[in-house]
This record gives structure tokens, sequence and C-alpha cells, in this order.
């Protein structure tokens, strides 16, 4: 359905899927990490010796199930889409999630590296209750090609986007959305502050701060790094991207934590045009924009099923069933946050704070 | 047999060795003197000359010869009272009759050094040809995928940071609930004072070196810019304090206080220190100047009347040659880190501390010391294109490091170290060398720099020095400054109308502002500075590319 909605938006260049809250045939895996990439056989061998050798017991795969007679990708058919469950090796099994979390990263980042000349294995993601599917080529088609009707991959947060990064050559690793240890992100518009951002973020000393194939994959990395390693609320990422001037921090109760902020981490300041549309760990997906909104963006639902869209022509045939007047395009302070199991919307306002108007009733 | 020389003039020079000869029009001169009055080096001087005139008078030719004595204005050959160029002749004369010219094939260095004195002199390196920066362009230009912004109406905050940024790790901050962060600041943790100021900067330039006018002018056309155009510019006093009033009123955060190795002024600064109403902007350590790497200040004698004296704690009419070194400064993890920690306890902590030096090859290693010193607020380097009020015409044409490659060497080792943010590098030298101040500030800043400054740029544009790369002018040293801008003698400085000057100090940086938006806005940056966004810059000559990393533009 959400590749539905971009039949006007997308530009044919790929398809970009991040799922999370997974059920269906994953469902008795939570917990457990899922290691999403696509291979060559020689690469799927690799990885396989390479899993074995760390400790990694395989216990579950899932494979699209191909539509033969639909188009194939523009790059022509991989040889292996997948995505396997594993269960930690045993050192692992009861360390803490930051350990979890380090060996997943180290490993995704090692087999990502083990496949990247040959182009013989692509390491998406590898996290626990996440699936990655990335192709090259007609959003729609790939959608046929991969059977993703089928009912076999079923997830409650979808991040999906019908484009490449648009801007360069097409890879894959360029390809939104971008996910980092349950941070997950993908972007309309081009980051022209890519260069300081990424320098900043590249030398914050964390190996999972690379790759950089798209200048949007710093949003990703941004909101890790203010998130899971400064531990900051949801809303501060809104004000370590745009943030407000001097005269706007004195208006705040928390100007001054605000001040050293936007001093501290003035390089990931993002000038736009973007509207970022990304997912935290606990389900919370938000939508923010540049500071001079440059971009369209919209959010509705209903209590229970919210989508988060660029254009509103998407979110009708999303949730043809809801009250258009509670529809909320953030604006240039505005933050959009559904609640995990999308409870609600959460308008904030980097001036005002969180507000309600108009928010239907919450049924729980 | 007896020398000849004093029959034919052998040991003089001719006309052809000086580096500016006077062409003076018989025909348009009308004699009125304002020339040679003017002249502050008495290189022209008024002579009469022996003419044999051929006429003829009646119906027909009757040929005849007259001798007559006339006067004319004639250029003197004697190398201490050498043309400078500056044109002060040319300016006055109600005729055009005279104008200097810059004699290409000038053999001038050649001879000065009567007595065995190297040529001084005021000015910058005298070298017309366009530094690394100059040749810079801004060669990502948003198109349709990224639209660029506005810069006339969309909203640009072209602002920068002054000292020292705490890593967001070590931020004195904690969770309150879901939604807040609450400072903890003013408990153990020790949180560095940060200044939000305009990236342009005016340099340090002394008074005393300057002449009160123009100072006044300065002060005034900055305090002007922050109170009515909301444009928070600081300026630097250079070593020579402050005048009192001023330091005790207001508008004293809109300096920032030099201490250099001579300590002019301070005697004065820290006993006024319990009777300001308001910090300085900042603290300025002098370790080196751009122009003359290696030399201290050095106030002539000649320009040390009773104000300057008064505001330096010196005797008047005394040569004030600061020490080339601070002389207490053995070692830089020691020594230099203690007097950064001195000055910030002078002012309880809140003022940023910074040194400043000359651009050079050991750049990286005080930088490197300073980014682990907690109490530096920043770094600032002067390149070889900077200018002085007096030095060593050797020191400023031959000796130094230019800019740009020594502040990109410098961010992108902070960027090694992920310490860019938390250290911001200032580049002077040569900033608006050819008049593109800030097209010039915008490369810095796209190389690393997070601020510029700008010393003899805003002479020129504020007050009509006539000093160029052709070695015009230069008489900062003498104190015979023919504008009045380097000069102590009321004579010439009441030249100056210091009104004029900071109405022009206004101009320039509104328009520098104005130039900003338009190099920014099409590269989309609007809320912060570009500060190493160095995938905007472009360079025709592929080794400046390669060496400054950017892209080879042709």
């Amino acid at each position: 359905m959400a590749l539905n909605t971009m039949k006007e938006g997308h530009d044919g260049s790929g398809l970009g899927l991040v799922l999370k809250d997974l059920g269906g045939e994953f469902e008795k895996f939570k917990g457990l990490p899922i290691f999403s990439g696509i291979a060559s056989s020689e690469g799927m061998r690799d990885l396989d010796n390479y899993m074995y050798a760390q400790g990694f017991e395989e216990v579950h795969m899932w494979q699209p199930n191909i539509d033969e007679s639909a188009p194939e990708p523009e790059t022509g058919r991989r040889d292996h889409y997948f995505a396997k469950v594993y269960q930690y090796p045993q050192l692992f099994r009861d360390r803490s999630q930051a350990t979890q979390e380090e060996l997943l990263l180290k490993t995704r980042l090692a087999l990502r590296e083990l496949g990247e000349e040959e182009e013989s294995i692509f390491a998406f993601s590898f996290y626990p209750d996440i699936v990655t599917l990335k192709e090259v080529g007609d959003p729609l088609d790939l959608g046929h090609f991969f059977n993703l009707d089928d009912g076999s991959l079923q997830a409650k947060v979808i991040l999906a986007q019908g484009r490449q990064n648009t801007n360069y050559d097409i890879y894959l690793y360029a390809c939104h959305p971008f996910f980092l240890q349950g941070y997950c992100t993908m972007t309309n518009g081009e980051n022209t502050a890519f260069v300081p951002i990424m320098e900043f973020l590249t030398s914050r000393g964390f190996p999972g701060y690379m790759g950089y194939n798209s200048d949007s994959e710093v949003f990703a990395h941004i909101l890790h790094y203010t998130q899971r390693q400064l531990g900051y609320p949801l809303t501060y990422y809104k004000d370590v991207i745009t943030p407000l001037s001097e005269k706007e921090i004195d208006s705040r109760k928390d100007g001054e934590a605000l001040r050293l902020i936007r001093r501290s981490l003035r390089p990931l300041c993002i000038d736009g045009p973007n509207c970022v549309i990304g997912f935290t760990p606990d389900g919370s997906v938000f939508m923010v924009q540049d500071a001079k909104k440059l971009r369209p963006g919209i959010v509705g639902g209903v209590p229970g099923k919210y989508a988060l869209m660029s254009e509103e022509c998407g979110l009708d045939e999303a949730i043809p069933d809801r009250d258009r007047t509670s529809d909320f395009s953030p604006m240039k302070y505005d933050m959009a946050i559904i609640s995990p199991g999308a409870g609600e919307m959460i308008r904030w306002n980097q001036l005002r704070g969180r507000s309600f108007p108009n928010v239907p009733k919450i049924i729980k | 047999m007896k020398p000849a020389t004093r029959l034919d003039q052998n040991h003089e020079l001719s006309l052809r060795e000086f580096p500016y000869i006077i062409r003076w029009r018989d025909d348009r001169c009308t004699r009125c003197g304002r020339c040679t009055a003017v002249c502050p080096v008495n290189a022209i001087e008024a002579a009469p000359h022996v003419h044999r005139r051929v006429f003829s008078e009646g119906g027909v030719p009757n040929p005849q010869a007259q001798r007559e004595v006339v006067h004319v204005v004639r250029q003197v050959t004697d190398i201490d009272r050498y043309c400078t160029g500056c044109g002060s002749c040319t300016l006055v004369c109600p005729n055009e009759a005279i104008e200097p010219e810059y004699n290409e094939r000038n053999k001038f260095l050649t001879y000065k050094n009567r007595g065995g004195v190297p040529f001084r002199r005021g000015g910058r390196r005298n070298d017309p040809t366009p530094s690394t920066v100059d040749q810079l362009k801004f060669t990502r230009i948003s198109m349709l995928t990224d639209p660029a912004l506005d810069a006339g109406r969309h909203e640009f905050r072209i602002r920068t940071l002054l000292g020292r940024n705490l890593p967001a790790e070590a931020l004195p901050l904690k969770r309150r609930g879901d939604w807040l962060l609450v400072s903890q600041a003013g408990g153990d943790g020790f949180i560095p004072p940060v200044r939000e100021i305009y990236p342009i900067r005016i340099g340090s330039m002394s008074i005393g070196a300057l002449s009160p006018h123009m100072w006044e002018g300065l002060a005034m056309g900055v305090a002007y810019l922050n109170e009515v155009e909301g444009m928070p510019v600081v300026m630097a006093t250079g070593e020579g304090g402050i005048p009192p009033r001023l330091l005790k009123s207001r508008f004293a955060k809109y300096f920032i206080l030099q201490i250099a190795s001579g300590y002019f002024g301070w005697d004065e600064i820290v006993h006024a220190i319990p009777e300001m109403t308001e910090d300085p902007a900042a603290i300025e350590i002098k370790y080196g100047q751009g122009a003359k790497p290696g030399d201290g200040g050095l106030l002539m004698a000649y320009k040390v009347l009773k104000l300057i004296a008064q505001i330096r704690g010196v005797p008047e009419f005394v040569d004030l040659a600061s020490p080339p070194t601070h002389q207490t400064k053995y070692s830089i993890e020691e020594a230099v880190a203690k007097m950064i920690q001195s000055m910030s306890m002078a002012w309880g902590f809140r003022v940023p501390v910074y040194p400043k030096i000359s651009g050079t090859k050991t750049a990286m290693a005080v930088l490197n010391n300073l980014a682990r010193n907690p109490y530096a607020g920043a770094l600032c380097i002067d390149g070889e294109d900077g200018g002085t009020g007096a030095a060593y015409n050797v020191s400023m044409d031959k000796m130094g490091h230019p800019i740009a490659s020594n502040i990109r060497d410098c961010y992108l080792d902070l960027v090694a170290q992920g310490k860019q943010n938390e250290l911001p590098l200032i580049a002077a030298g040569g900033m608006g060398k050819t008049g593109n101040l800030a097209a010039n500030a915008a490369a810095m800043i796209m190389l690393g720099a997070s601020a510029v400054d700008t010393g003899k740029h805003i002479m020129q544009a504020a007050a009509w020095c006539f000093g160029d790369e052709y070695n015009r002018c230069n008489l900062c040293n003498t104190g015979r400054c023919p504008r009045g801008i380097t000069t102590q003698d009321p004579k010439l400085y009441r030249r100056l109308d210091p009104d004029k000057v900071a109405e022009r100090v206004v101009e320039v940086f509104k328009s520098a502002d104005v130039e900003l938006r338009k190099i920014f806005a099409p590269l989309g940056r609007s809320t912060e500075l570009p500060i190493g966004m160095s995938d905007a810059l472009g360079v025709a000559d592929r080794e400046i590319a390669e060496r400054l990393g950017i892209s080879h533009v042709v």
C-alpha cells in the first residue's frame, strides 16, 4: 500500500523499505537480530562462513516470493534477497543490549566490507525486529517483483521511499531509508551542509558513522547521535538540526540547555531543503522540516493508523477515512510525532512546546 | 687623476631608480605650491630653471633668443625623500598638473639602505598578485535539486561563535521527564564563555598606531553597527590599551582587548577592571603578527604624544618597541596556558581568551596545544598578507605564511580529532586584499575558519588609505600619514573626519553582509555559517585545489 501512494511521486529510480514491529513469520523471533541484505551466491557463501565463524546461529530465513512474471530490477536480478534471523553467539546471549548492539554493528560493518568491492554482499541492517529491502528500479514494478502483497512481510511501522538518491549514481547503499541501531530516517530534499555534518559525525569516533553514499544518510546518524549517544528527548532532534536564534531561545524554559546544545552541535545544523521522516527504537515516528520549510509534508490518520507523507494525495490514498481537518503539515518550527503504537499525533512546536488542537479522540 | 664625480653626478641616483616618477605638466601648472606643501616626504620641490626662449616679433621672421628663469616642480633624487606614490599632490592640484607614476623597473630596494639601515615602512606586503584566497570561487550553486535560497527575502543568520564550545558529551545537561533537558551549569563543571559575533571582525590596530580620529571613527562605527544595525561586529584594540572612559563604558563589550609582548596599556586596564560595567568581547594575546613574523610591535617616538603616553602608561616621545616574543613565555604547555588562565581569571572566567599567532608552518603544533587547553577560547592565525604600522620591508615582503593552507591544515587537523567545533579558528591577513572582503571571508569560512579579521581593508575602505601592493605610500611608520590615519600629528589627523570614518565602517559592513547573503544563498546556507563547507569551493589552479582539498574547476 505504501508503494501505491507513490504513484505520482517517484522517479522510478528505486525502492527502499525499512519495516519495524514485525508480524507474520518474524513474530516469533522478537529479540533476535535479523540481517537484511542482498548477496550473490558467492557472497552468500562468504556471509554464511563469516557468521558461522563468529558464532551466529541461523534460525530462520525469509526470502521474497519473487513474481517471475514481473519485470526484473534495472540492474538485473540478484542471486539472493533475504532476511536471516540469527541467534546471538553463546557469549553474547545474556549480555547487555549495548554490548549486543555493538556486536551487531561490528558484524554488519565487517560483512559490508567483505562484499563491498565485488558488490557480492549488501548489508543493509542487522538488528532485532527490523527488515530492510532495497533495490534499484521502478518501485511499483519492484513491489510486484518482490510480491510484497503476499502477506509474508507484515509490520506496524513502515518507512518506504520510492526513490534512490536522485542526484548521484544509483547505488544500493545510497538508497533511503537509512537505519542505524534502531534509528531510521528518510528524507526528501538535498542536504546542502552535507560535508561539514559528515566530517563532524565521522570524527565522533563511532564506527557506525560511515558510508555516506548519500547526503541524506547523515539525518539518520544525527538522530542516532542525539538520541542514543547523547540521550536527548526526541524533540531536541528538531532543535539540533534547525536551531533557534539566540533571541528565540530566550523564550524557552530550557533555554539555557538549548543554548549550550546549539553551540556544541553547531555543525549539525541543516539548512535544507529537507523533510525528514523517521522512527526511533520505542516506535515513535516523526516528521520535521528544514528551517525554511522548503519541502512538502503532511501527517494524518486515525488513532492506530497514521501516515506521514510528502503529498496529500498519498495520504488520501493511504487513509481515506480520516478527519482531514486534523491533518497536520509541519511548518518551520514544528515536529509531528506519532506516539508508539500509533496512539496519537503530537504536535510539537519549537517556540510553543506541545499542543493538542484537533486531535481525534484517543481510543485505547 | 682626480675623480670626475663632482662634475657628472656619477654617484647620484637617476629618477629611473625610483619607484614612482612624478609626471608634472608645465602647461597646466599654476605654481600654486599646494603639491610641494602637501608632499609628506618632500619628494618634490619648487626649483628654478633657466630656459632659452626663441621668439620672433614683427611681420617678418626675426628669431631672437632670450634666457629666462622659470619655476618648475622638480622631483628630488635623494633616496631618503623618494616619492612614495601616495598621490597627495594629485589630490590637491587644482589643474591636474601633477601625478606620480609607478615605475615597474625601479631599483629602489637596491639603494634604500643608507647608513646600513634596511628599508623600513608600514603597510602591507608588496605583492600585487592575487592571493590564493582571492582565486577561490564558489562553485556549488543550488539548482533544481535543492532550490537556492533568496538572499533578499529569506531569513539569514550570519553569526559566529567566539570562544570554546564544549563537546556535546561534556555538557552539564540533565533529562527531566520525557521531554525536557535542563542545564546544570553553575555546578562544578566549567562552561567556557562564548560570544555570538559577526563573522567579520575589525582586526587589531592600536590606538597610537592609529590616529585618535581614525580609532574613534572605527569605534563609533562598531558601536553603531551593534546598537542600531543589530550587527554584533567586534573590534580588537591592538596593543596599546584603550581609552579608560571607553573601557568603563557600556561600549566595552564591543572590544577585544589585546595584550602583546610590551603589555602597553595594561597597567591602566588592570586598574580599571573594578570600574568596568561590561565585560570586553574577548582578550586576544598577541604572539605574532602575520605581516612581520618574528617582530614585535613598534611605535616610533614621534608618535608617542601625551594621549598615547597616558593610555599606554609610558613617558612621552620614546620609541615603544615590544619584544618579538613574550619574555615570560618559556613554554606553551605551561607559561602560555598560565597566561590564558590568568587573563580568564581577571574577568571571572566570563571572557573568552585566545592567542593570535602569525601564520607559520608550526601553527598546528600551537593548535594542538590549545586544543588540549580547556581555557583557550580560539586560535587566530594572521597570514602573510596582513598589514602593519611599522616593520622592516624584508619581514613584510619575504616572511610569513599564506593564510589559506594554514587555516585549512589546522581545520582538518581539528576534524581528525573531532574538535572542529570546539576551538574556533579565526583567519586574518589579506582579507579584502583586492576589495573582495565578503568573498574572501566566505572562502576562508568554507576552508574552516569561524571568523575573519580585516585591518588594512577597513583602513582603505573607511579612511581612504592610499596604500596598495605597489609600495604606494606605506608611510605609516613615519607618522606622516597624508590621510591622517596613522599619525599623531594634529595637523595631519584633523584631515580625517571621525564621523565619516564611522559612516564608511557601517557602509562596508552592511554591504559585506549583503554580499555574504548573496554567496550563502545559492549554496543553500542560511542558519549557520558554512564552516568547512569545502565542497562549495573551486579553483582553476590544480595545485591549489589539491593542496586545499577542493575541486579543480576550469
